[in-house]
């Protein structure tokens, strides 16, 4: 039982972080209508970042802020110097040209920082387990994950849904052209989405690097299950992406604990013990298939483009 | 009137009598890695031919087309292990699997659109590289090794590399081939009518689906064959050929080539692996005036190059090297009429 909990913590915590990457996609594709495959560039950026100026500084938390201050302008200045040239293009295009800007990031990144990996200590006061509940004890650094990224999506909420920049960026993924003929500055909004995008996919580079370790082409694996979640969820809406974020955390969470056991219950040591490491890596993908097959939109569309 | 020989004719007849007199360049200067590097040019240049057929003519942007060249190398490499060593098991063997396995695909993705098939072709195919990863018999991560290259009795020995590099160009051949007879068929044309506009070609009466789903398979089964060829040229498997990016570098061969015309995929294939062999040398040459002892280094760093390149591609040549080839003969059509 106690497992069971902390695996449920687990999965919770790894959809919180999932659905820092698909807000910031979902978003993107929403409103600019863009495929973003570096998405993933930036989330390694941030994990770079981190555990660079977290080096530098001697602060974990003061080298976290930098970090995705910087992927923020990171992302800022590559909406203005590639990305809105790819706007209204078909998605071939942005497959494309992203696909280049994956390997340009990643090189740069092995230019800078070297081919070897590097690390983010948890800060030691992080570095314990903490008795959350009466008897059960978890880790206070996956804890905090928790903490923060439910902080993050409430004022994600509360941004797009209560002030008037969220009602900006509803209107842009409902009616791109009509919020331009409105006389919004749409080439602003369109920056700064991006640059809100690149943040949180820094932010959650950022908090996976004390988890695993910091190495080029980090983004690649989980850039793919961010998106499985932003087309689960419905492409353009964010409450769509929370719940299908949420969902993939735990069945990949659960699936990966428990799936293998279930399988040798089921098809005995052999046969089980053989086929469920690749089983449930695969869950997701056929979870997003049977969804897709069923609700070809996803389980929130945004638009009915 | 357009001539009938154009500048773009004659750089496709050089490139495919280029293709055939490889192997004589080859044995007069014995320069072996030519013969490894053009082969696997040719192996690749047929998956993307296969591809271009759906992504090209179809329309339909598929993101998981190298887990085909996978499933092909994985039947190729697990019959062989089982010790079935026969060609004229192991090909047959995957094609079918191939076959099967676009036929699912396709079914379940066909009834999606835009970004969302694009996402759907690509999670097939991330199943099919766990799929693979996941078989400990058959080496799982690390990947599994051919003892022998497929046999054909007393027809032909594939361990000759002269030998197996003519059997790719041969197949390579009858690929576009079929692509050419295929495009300009009754099917083709239908295929062609259901990328431009869905509902119209409905509205007469065609089920766009039934086409498109064929088109899916044949171009599925077709780049199966090349997976074979690709496993008995490594003489090697592993989950990592069916990863994503090897999609991406699939579509970057078509786009880079021209995308729906007969010939661009091979010159997608051609430019995308002679840049990432000769690209690291170019730059250290361009480097070497400036800063001597770097040079080597910065040829290191080759894809901070093509990255950006491929966006320029993206952004400013639509058309790919095909489409660049007919603005050229526009310009020099005169010069070269016949």
């Amino acid at each position: 039982m106690t497992l069971f909990i902390e695996q449920c913590l687990n999965g919770l915590q790894f959809g919180l972080l999932l659905f820092l990457l698909a807000a910031g996609l979902t978003l993107v594709f929403g409103i600019m209508d863009l495929v973003n495959l570096a998405h993933g560039s930036l989330y390694m950026l941030g994990a770079y970042f981190a555990a660079t100026f977290a080096a530098w500084t001697g602060s974990f938390v003061l080298g976290a802020v930098l970090a995705i201050l910087a992927t923020l302008l990171v992302g800022m200045a590559l909406e203005v110097i590639a990305m809105r040239r790819l706007y209204g293009r078909d998605h071939l295009d942005h497959v494309l040209g992203t696909f280049g800007l994956i390997l340009f990031f990643d090189e740069l990144v092995r230019l800078i920082w070297g081919p070897g990996g590097l690390s983010l200590p948890v800060p030691p006061w992080l570095d314990r387990s903490i008795e959350i509940l009466p008897g059960i004890q978890y880790s206070a650094y996956r804890f905090a994950i928790i903490v923060v990224t439910l902080a993050v999506a409430a004022f994600l909420y509360v941004l797009v849904m209560r002030t008037r920049v969220g009602m900006l960026i509803r209107a842009g993924a409902s009616n791109r052209e009509m919020v331009g003929a409105l006389g919004v500055n749409i080439k602003l909004l369109y920056t700064l989405v991006f640059g809100l995008g690149a943040a949180l996919a820094g932010l959650a580079g950022m908090i996976q690097a004390p988890i695993l370790t910091v190495q080029i082409g980090m983004g690649e694996n989980i850039l793919i299950l961010a998106f499985v979640i932003t087309v689960i969820g419905g492409i353009g809406s964010i409450r769509g992406a929370f719940v299908a974020a949420l969902l993939v955390g735990f069945i990949d969470t659960l699936g990966r604990a428990f799936f293998p056991q279930i399988l040798v219950e089921l098809l005995g040591r052999q046969a089980g013990s053989t086929a469920a490491p690749a089983l449930s890596s695969m869950m997701i993908y056929i979870l997003m298939a049977v969804i897709l097959v069923v609700k070809p939109q996803g389980l929130f569309a945004a638009n009915s483009r | 009137m357009k001539p009938a020989l154009t500048f773009r004719h004659l750089v496709i007849a050089a490139l495919l009598v280029g293709l055939t007199l490889l192997p004589l360049y080859v044995a007069l200067t014995g320069d072996r890695f030519m013969l490894t590097l053009f082969t696997r040019i040719v192996i690749l240049a047929m998956a993307a031919v296969s591809l271009n057929l759906i992504l090209g003519y179809g329309g339909m942007m598929s993101f998981g087309h190298a887990a085909y060249l996978g499933l092909g190398g994985y039947t190729t490499a697990i019959l062989s292990f089982e010790g079935v060593h026969g060609g004229f098991v192991q090909w047959p063997a995957a094609l079918a699997v191939s076959a099967l396995f676009a036929l699912v695909v396709g079914a379940l993705s066909l009834r999606t659109r835009g970004v969302y098939f694009i996402m759907i072709t690509l999670a097939f195919a991330q199943m099919a590289y766990y799929l693979a990863s996941g078989m400990a018999r058959y080496g799982g991560d690390d990947g599994l090794s051919l003892e022998t290259r497929s046999t054909f009795g007393d027809l032909m020995d594939l361990s000759n590399k002269t030998t197996f590099y003519y059997v790719c160009l041969v197949l390579l051949f009858a690929s576009i081939l079929l692509v050419w007879r295929l495009t300009n068929s009754r099917f083709g044309m239908v295929l062609q009518g259901v990328r431009s506009n869905e509902t119209r070609m409905s509205a007469i009466g065609y089920p766009a689906f039934r086409y498109r789903l064929t088109g899916f398979v044949i171009a599925g089964t077709l780049c199966g064959l090349a997976g074979a060829l690709i496993a008995n040229h490594t003489d090697f498997v592993s989950p990592s050929m069916m990863f994503w990016t090897r999609s991406g570098d699939l579509i970057v061969m078509v786009v880079l080539g021209g995308m729906g015309t007969l010939f661009g995929p091979v010159f997608g294939a051609l430019a995308l692996l002679f840049l990432e062999q000769f690209l690291p040398h170019f730059i250290s040459f361009v480097v070497r005036p400036i800063n001597p002892a770097g040079a080597a280094k910065a040829g290191e760093y080759w894809q901070l190059v093509l990255g950006p390149l491929l966006l320029v591609i993206v952004l400013f040549a639509r058309g790919g090297i095909d489409g660049l080839l007919a603005m050229l003969s526009d310009k020099l059509g005169r010069k070269v009429r016949p």
